[in-house]
């Protein structure tokens, strides 16, 4: 499998997730001198979005990001992104976050199913690029380092050849295997069946690169073309117009990466029965992970040394809630069949000293300033942290 | 991957991963030969894995890895002595896929197809030395899987077209826009010269390769397009020698779907 599919998969998971925030920020925010305390403004929204991108595009995270390495488990993944999601004022329940992780993993899952050529996942990374550097548009700062990670992008990916990308991507689908699913936008638009599956069109343009299907050409020994033929199918193929550009800037054609979110169409999902085969779902491992350890060391290490922004004025995080009332949340964490759990790894802090020492270590490095309830310690804020993972 | 290599005088089931290849009796039961890859060929980043498997000469196992070189194993008739006799060092990119001769090759026409990442093809001839017959340059698109008879090279290419050789020569004898996206899976009835290829547009098609004694000329028509839903097809073989039926896979299906004619 590719050593190089991290950083593709962090930097569009990490984009799906802000559409999906920035619309529901919008869609819950209130106008800035008619808000209460505990009321969303677009000045929050601004907030939430310039902190969870600062802290995702970390010059030191994005280094560590683009070693070659093996995929995360699915489950490190995700505690990745549970950090990134608090990396501001805002709060999201458990609930909300795995609704959140849902709709990430299912777009990303259909952009690459959908990918026309195994090159265009790069067009796709940067459709979302794109759009980051939009909502950061008026910060220089933050914008820098967002075109420097597109820098190191063209850089690290630019000369692949098709078969390395192909590599890459069935590296991504191995990882998305089995997820079905069903997103509330993705059934309205007909791009996913009732049974959780993405609808694959037989229409439409063929990749750059490709023919239209139906041609057959005959050559003699001298190389003459001496017969033509067709064939049909029931397919529909076009030729396409222009090929997307991979530079900084430029039209990228594709149209898959780009925010398909819009204030006035809700994200939901729907939990029942996704997957028929229950069975292969509860093969997910259950023998403890001897890499898990070492996954998350790793993980800790790093969010651990980046800045988590206390919240200015109040005490208190602003919760922000992915269903439309809170008793919708409330019923969704009750009813999340087993299945579809995001299994939390379960840490001993206490046995070996060796991984004792580790801990302390790490433990002793890392400086978070969140808002907890008062009196808990420092110390213990972490160890709650690592034993919740 | 897996794959049956059937020699004249036993038969062995072939399985490569990232780590190496390992060589089993044809019930699974024992596994005669293990083959670890060695990862400092290869550049740090890039991934290491063997891939392509084919029986070739009456007496060779051919594999192909990440590195471009193909690895020849020289099977005894029994027992565990396989030994590496030669490492063919043609191709600069991964392979893809290794064919073996499923037909009645005219002379000189060669006894295995290696194909590459790049779409550089290389026909040989088995032998106690592997002799290259022909290169076929790549001309921009992975050849991502190939198939070798009577002398045609068919070959399955990452974008949508399908190709046929002349072995011997390396000229191109035909060219089919074949599919509107990768084609993972290319398989010959070796009876009857019927081709079998399965792409990522969800489609299968059904074609028949053939000569004109006459002209001498590579033909190719195409017989029967099967459709499988919102599927993208992985793996396409035919269940018998003639080609009568043919089973798909595909990503995220946990069934076979096999096909067979009315």
């Amino acid at each position: 499998m590719s050593a190089r599919t991290l950083p593709l998969l962090f930097l569009n998971l990490g984009g799906e997730m802000l559409y999906i925030l920035d619309q529901r920020l919008r869609a819950q925010s209130i106008p800035g001198e008619k808000a209460r305390k505990d009321e969303w403004t677009d000045v929050d929204r601004k907030r939430v979005m310039n902190d969870i991108i600062t802290t995702m595009f970390n010059k030191k995270f994005m280094e560590e990001l683009f070693k070659p390495q093996e995929l995360y488990s699915k489950k490190a993944l995700r505690t990745v992104y549970d950090r990134l999601a608090h990396a501001s004022i805002m709060r999201l329940n458990q609930a909300s976050m795995d609704k959140l992780y849902d709709l990430m993993t299912m777009a990303f899952k259909y952009q690459v199913l959908l990918c026309p050529r195994p090159k265009d996942i790069l067009l796709i990374t940067f459709n979302h690029l794109d759009a980051i550097k939009d909502f950061v548009h008026d910060s220089p700062g933050i914008l820098n380092q967002v075109d420097e990670t597109f820098r190191q992008l063209i850089e690290t990916y630019g000369c692949l050849s098709a078969g390395e990308f192909q590599l890459i991507r069935q590296t991504l689908l191995i990882f998305f295997q089995d997820m079905h699913i069903r997103v509330s936008i993705f059934l309205k638009d007909k791009v996913q069946n009732s049974n959780g599956r993405f609808v694959l069109p037989i229409s439409g343009p063929v990749p750059w690169g490709t023919e239209v299907p139906g041609l057959i050409r005959i050559f003699n020994r001298n190389g003459d073309e001496v017969k033509r033929t067709e064939f049909t199918t029931d397919g529909n193929y076009v030729t396409p117009q222009r090929e997307g550009s991979f530079e900084l800037y430029g039209d990228r054609v594709l149209k898959l990466g780009t925010n398909m979110y819009s204030v006035s169409r809700p994200v939901e999902t729907h939990m029942s029965g996704s997957s028929k085969n229950v069975a292969s779902r509860a093969k997910e491992n259950i023998a403890p992970n001897p890499l898990a350890k070492e996954e998350l060391n790793f993980l800790a290490r790093l969010l651990g040394g980046l800045e988590i922004k206390e919240p200015g004025g109040s005490e208190t995080g602003f919760r922000l809630n992915l269903f439309t009332t809170d008793d919708e949340e409330e019923h969704a964490a009750l009813t999340r069949p087993e299945e579809l759990s995001y299994k939390v790894i379960n840490i001993e802090a206490t046995q070996e000293p060796a991984r004792r020492a580790q801990l302390s270590r790490i433990l002793g490095e890392l400086e978070v300033a969140e808002p907890r309830a008062a009196g808990a310690g420092k110390g213990e804020d972490l160890l709650a942290l690592m034993d919740g993972l | 991957q897996a794959a049956w290599c059937v020699l004249p005088s036993r038969v062995l089931l072939v399985l490569t991963s990232q780590k190496g290849i390992q060589m089993y009796e044809s019930d699974g039961s024992i596994m005669v030969y293990w083959h670890a890859l060695d990862v400092t060929e290869h550049p740090p980043a890039q991934a290491v894995f063997a891939r392509g498997i084919a029986a070739a000469g009456g007496r060779f196992v051919c594999v192909g890895t990440s590195s471009g070189l193909v690895l020849v194993f020289d099977i005894p008739p029994k027992g565990t002595n396989i030994t590496v006799s030669e490492v063919l060092e043609q191709h600069r990119d991964a392979i893809t896929d290794i064919a073996a001769e499923q037909g009645r090759a005219p002379d000189g026409a060669g006894d295995l197809v290696t194909a590459d990442d790049a779409g550089t093809l290389c026909v040989w001839s088995a032998g106690e030395e592997f002799a290259l017959l022909s290169k076929i340059p790549a001309f921009g698109s992975t050849c991502s899987s190939v198939k070798l008879w009577n002398g045609i090279v068919a070959a399955g290419y990452g974008n949508g077209q399908i190709r046929l050789y002349e072995a011997a020569t390396g000229l191109l004898r035909a060219e089919v826009n074949a599919h509107a996206r990768w084609i993972y899976a290319l398989d010959v009835a070796p009876q009857t010269g019927k081709l079998l290829s399965g792409a990522e547009d969800s489609f299968v098609h059904v074609w028949r390769l053939s000569r004109d004694p006459d002209t001498d000329n590579v033909e190719i028509e195409h017989c029967h397009a099967e459709c499988v839903t919102d599927t993208q097809v992985c793996g396409a073989r035919f269940c018998d020698p003639e080609g009568n039926s043919f089973a798909v896979t595909g990503y995220d299906l946990s069934e076979i779907f096999r096909y067979s004619r009315a």
